[in-house]
């Protein structure tokens, strides 16, 4: 179970470290605000996550432990959230992508047996539906804007589809989880992705990627891309350097 | 950003209540501006209803004869609903 909650409270702390990035240096202030808000919608439920996590976990590590004091393989996010922002293309597709799956998982976990985790992702469900409308809305203006804006985002997809599906890779020990209805069914959840997606692109006007694309495998495994030493590095220094540090 | 539109924001901070102008935000389209709104304006729990208006549709006073406009209705005293007892009971008036 613990593992469980680390994967999700990953990708949430990892999406919020990354698209804090971009803090003070959005297209526009409004969009700046926009963005920074789903930053902190993200590290929000990364929090709920790991307190959860912490209070199931039997050698006392506090949330704060497991934010910022575990190690590069011990980290159980997907690569998707890893990926760099680049340009505000894929920096929305990122977004995108990341909230039509959320979206699925909430809904599912909002039914979970597990009445904590079933808590957390109904209160969750609310700030990923708003993602979902605001990623999207910026994808059908990418999309369908000048020719630039959709060789940008057209080039983000190509560059970074690949990743997608480990976004539904499982954590060791999920199968049980499954069997005992508290984790979401991962298998199920795809196919209403790939469904999602299929009718978006079409009403976004962008072509629907192919079912046979190749996917990066060793998502959710410890094995990261090269971009994820950085990040903790960032995230990290402050805790490393000065040890126990708060303010 | 060139292509970039003024919109006033107007919130409605409890249901029933007259919305209020609250500032303006930049957006390409309404459904953007709908959305910059909520996220600048609404962050701590503002409002239950935004209103977005295209800011060159708002027509303004400003550089008219100010005193031709206003100073009329200084001495006419007699236009305020003072002289009504308004019950305790009757609240946002």
């Amino acid at each position: 179970m613990e593992k469980y909650l680390l994967k999700l409270a990953d990708d949430s702390l990892i999406m919020a470290q990354r698209l804090m990035e971009w803090c003070g240096k959005g297209p526009y202030l409004e969009e700046d605000i926009a963005l920074t808000n789903i930053a902190l919608d993200e590290l929000g439920q990364a929090n709920n996550l790991y307190e959860l996590a912490a209070k199931l976990s039997d050698d006392k590590k506090t949330a704060d432990d497991l934010a910022f004091l575990r190690y590069e393989h011990e980290y159980l996010n997907a690569h998707w959230v890893e990926l760099p922002n680049e340009d505000y293309a894929q920096t929305i597709l990122k977004v995108y992508v990341f909230a039509v799956y959320q979206k699925l998982l909430y809904e599912a976990l909002a039914n979970s047996e597990d009445k904590d985790l079933s808590v957390i992702a109904q209160k969750s469900l609310k700030e990923v539906r708003y993602h979902y409308t605001h990623a999207a809305t910026w994808m059908k203006i990418f999309a369908g804007g000048t020719e630039e804006s959709k060789e940008r985002l057209t080039d983000a997809i190509e560059r970074i589809w690949e990743y997608t599906q480990g976004l539904f890779a499982k954590s060791e020990g999920e199968d049980q989880l499954i069997d005992l209805n508290v984790a979401a069914n991962l298998d199920e959840l795809y196919s209403e992705f790939l469904k999602i997606i299929a009718t978006d692109f079409h009403q976004f006007g962008l072509e629907i990627p192919a079912e046979n694309h190749y996917m990066q495998k060793h998502s959710r495994t410890g094995y990261h891309t090269e971009y994820f030493g950085y990040i903790l590095c960032e995230l990290q220094y402050m805790q490393r350097a000065y040890p126990g540090c708060i303010w | 950003m060139a292509t970039l539109d003024m919109w006033e924001v107007f919130i409605q901070t409890k249901p029933g209540l007259a919305h209020k102008h609250v500032g303006s935000v930049q957006a390409a389209n309404s459904e953007t501006a709908l959305q910059n709104a909520r996220d600048v304006y609404t962050r701590r729990q503002e409002g239950t209803m935004i209103w977005v208006i295209p800011s060159k549709y708002v027509v303004s006073s400003e550089g008219m004869d100010k005193e031709a406009f206003f100073d009329p209705a200084n001495d006419k005293l007699y236009r305020h609903p003072t002289f009504y007892q308004i019950p305790n009971e009757v609240k946002n008036i």
